[in-house]
């Protein structure tokens, strides 16, 4: 496959009165051809740094860049035909109609007329055209904000956020408008937080946290790599379970204790489990290890999990000290 | 071309444009209207009238000097004497001379004479038009984030400016023209309807063609710093905010205190002194404190004579200036 977009080592360094901000520090990402690429980050972990830096308003003070084979921002201008995007919120002048916003872009990129209405019917805002765009919900303004970067029928198309403010259908229908979009074999590169919708169309994802990419590959693959050795114990029925967990807890155990049920989170053997309890007559009726999904992965990775009584900053990372592989 | 026939079609679809244009032509009409009722054409009915009332202004003071004379001679010797100048000469008599009908005419519009005071009236609403509607035409899209939706279209940060500076600048020349078209007609007729066209040789249409075209550099120079001030500040109120602090803290704070230090020729200070001698070729300033002296005048006030060319050189400056810092600010500053 080839790489539609290629960003290695690329920096950005912010000076104020308050001091230096580094918001990439050797940012690194690949996106190949025909992908859906969801692209993951907590708030100020340099998503939209990234983006704006890659369309050529924010200037990288170091890295290297490419956007269809060519070098970004030297040859920006002729791939920029080829790139639909969106960054952050939808911005648009509240007092054009939507008809009149995109026949202005249109107009502006050289892009046939007859396209302003292929999109509008895309993005189902078809009936609602020819009202001012001030008038318009979050959803609606999403809906024209992506229909924009659809315009000139790009082969790379950048959504930062697609889904904010859209009702539950919107989202379904934002969902399969991407899949249709990369089927018909345009990149979709996807930023958002709705990470089980990143889980359902992504192909591929890059995770980044401070400025630094923390992990990237197919959702299968940074899924198997950072699946917990946790597991599931489940006793029998009047089995005292308290009795049991002590046991694992004196035996070095992370035993965390649910309704019915307790997981030990450190599980690198879970034979160890049976055994410790088989010793003292103590029988399991169900053991499952724990499957991870995307944003436990994600909170795992970027240190942006809630901690009980710490009310966590933006910027502010707590990486979970790697565990060992208890039992191992 | 396709990037400035886009720009081309918001500046005229902008409903900041259409207001404020037309605000301006509804003053016009207004001051034409104005004009048009305030003044009559001078014929031997209106010269009758007037000599008929300077007639009769002089006839009531007059009588009124005779009879204070012979009030004042009579009461020579009485306590009502104090009421009176001593010696009852004194009191002036008026001639018929003292009463010159031209006082009593009605106002008439001479269009040699006054119409290069409206040509600086229009151009000073034209310039103020151009300043606001480019300041607004990309402070707004700074503002609401069109001019970032832009740029991911035509990531060519300068061109794209230059290409809306262009635009802004080809629309109030194009309402300039044509609105100073349709002003110098509207005063002729009113002059010719009244008032009076004589005069107007070639060589009085070729300065007032002159003047009408020094108004169109003054809109445009104000069109252009609305819109890079807008530009730098990424916001109309940037703008706006400039030309408030200008008026309030330069002309009025500046001239009073410049004023009360009696700073020599402190009327160079203020914006409409160069604005005048810009539209008028020259502004004379006199400073009343000093004393040049000449056996043959005795003591001159010293004079300081603004022309057009200081004013041009100043009206570059900031055009320069504003517009040099607009483009090379969207070049170097990051877009966030």
């Amino acid at each position: 496959m080839t790489a539609v977009l290629e960003i290695s080592g690329l920096q950005k360094t912010y000076r104020s009165r308050k001091g230096v901000r580094r918001a990439l520090d050797g940012f690194d990402m690949v996106v190949e051809a025909g992908q859906v690429h969801g692209f993951l980050g907590p708030n100020g972990s340099g998503k939209t740094t990234t983006l704006r830096t890659l369309l050529g308003l924010i200037r990288p003070n170091g890295g290297r860049m490419a956007i269809l084979g060519r070098e970004v921002p030297e040859h920006l201008s002729e791939v920029a035909g080829h790139v639909g995007a969106i960054v952050e919120s939808p911005q648009f002048f509240g007092n054009f109609t939507a008809q009149d916003t995109l026949a202005l872009l249109a107009d502006a990129g050289g892009v046939r007329e007859e396209r302003v209405v292929a999109v509008l019917e895309l993005v189902g805002l078809r009936d609602r055209a020819k009202d001012r765009v001030k008038t318009y919900s979050l959803g609606m303004k999403q809906r024209l904000a992506v229909a924009s970067a659809l315009l000139k029928e790009p082969k790379l198309l950048i959504l930062d956020e697609p889904a904010n403010g859209l009702d539950p259908g919107g989202i379904r229908e934002m969902r399969t408008l991407m899949r249709n979009l990369a089927e018909s074999g345009m990149t979709v590169v996807l930023s958002s937080h709705i990470l089980g919708e990143i889980q359902l169309i992504c192909d591929s994802v890059t995770i980044i946290s401070g400025g630094r990419r923390v992990a990237a590959g197919s959702v299968a693959d940074v899924l198997a790599s950072h699946t917990s050795s946790g597991v599931k114990v489940r006793l029998e029925p009047g089995v005292d379970m308290r009795g049991a967990i002590e046991l694992l807890r004196a035996n070095g155990a992370q035993v965390v204790v649910e309704h019915d049920h307790f997981t030990v989170g450190n599980a690198g053997n879970p034979a160890q489990i049976t055994r410790i309890l088989a010793e003292r007559e103590i029988y399991v009726s169900e053991l499952t290890p724990i499957a991870a999904d995307l944003e436990s992965v994600f909170l795992e990775l970027t240190g942006t999990a809630p901690v009980d009584g710490h009310n966590r900053q933006v910027d502010q990372s707590a990486v979970a000290t790697p565990t060992g592989g208890w039992g191992q | 071309m396709s990037l400035a026939r886009a720009e081309a079609r918001r500046l005229v679809k902008r409903r900041f444009t259409k207001f404020f244009v037309a605000g301006l032509l509804i003053l016009l009409v207004a001051i034409a209207a104005g004009m048009f009722l305030t003044n009559e054409k001078i014929g031997s009915d209106q010269r009758a009238a007037a000599q008929a009332e300077a007639q009769a202004q002089f006839q009531r003071s007059y009588q009124q000097s005779v009879t204070e004379k012979e009030n004042c001679t009579a009461a020579q010797g009485t306590p009502a004497a104090s009421q009176f100048p001593p010696n009852c000469d004194d009191i002036y008599i008026p001639t018929e001379s003292d009463y010159d009908p031209q006082w009593f005419m009605p106002a008439t519009f001479e269009f040699l004479g006054e119409f290069p005071g409206m040509i600086t009236t229009l151009a000073a609403l034209l310039a103020m038009v151009a300043f606001v509607v480019g300041a607004s035409f990309v402070g707004a899209e700074w503002n609401s984030g069109g001019m970032m939706n832009l740029l991911l279209w035509r990531p060519t940060r300068i061109r794209v400016l230059a290409t809306k500076l262009t635009i802004l600048l080809a629309g109030a020349a194009v309402l300039t023209v044509v609105v100073s078209a349709l002003w110098t007609a509207a005063f002729l007729a009113i002059a010719d309807l009244r008032g009076s066209t004589d005069g107007l040789t070639s060589g009085a249409w070729q300065s007032i063609a002159l003047t009408e075209l020094r108004g169109l550099a003054l809109v445009l120079v104000a069109g252009a710093a609305g819109f890079s001030l807008a530009s730098l500040g990424r916001h109309t109120a940037m703008a706006l905010g400039v030309a408030v602090g200008v008026v309030i803290v330069l002309q009025f704070g500046l001239g009073a205190v410049l004023f009360m230090a009696k700073v020599k020729f402190a009327e160079a200070y203020l914006a409409p002194v160069w604005m005048s001698a810009w539209m008028d070729k020259t502004y004379r300033i006199e400073d009343t404190s000093a004393c040049d002296f000449s056996s043959n005048n005795g003591c001159q006030p010293a004079i300081l004579d603004l022309t057009w060319q200081h004013a041009g050189g100043l009206l570059a400056g900031i055009l320069v200036v504003t517009v040099g810092a607009a483009l090379w600010a969207i070049r170097r500053r990051d877009i966030t």
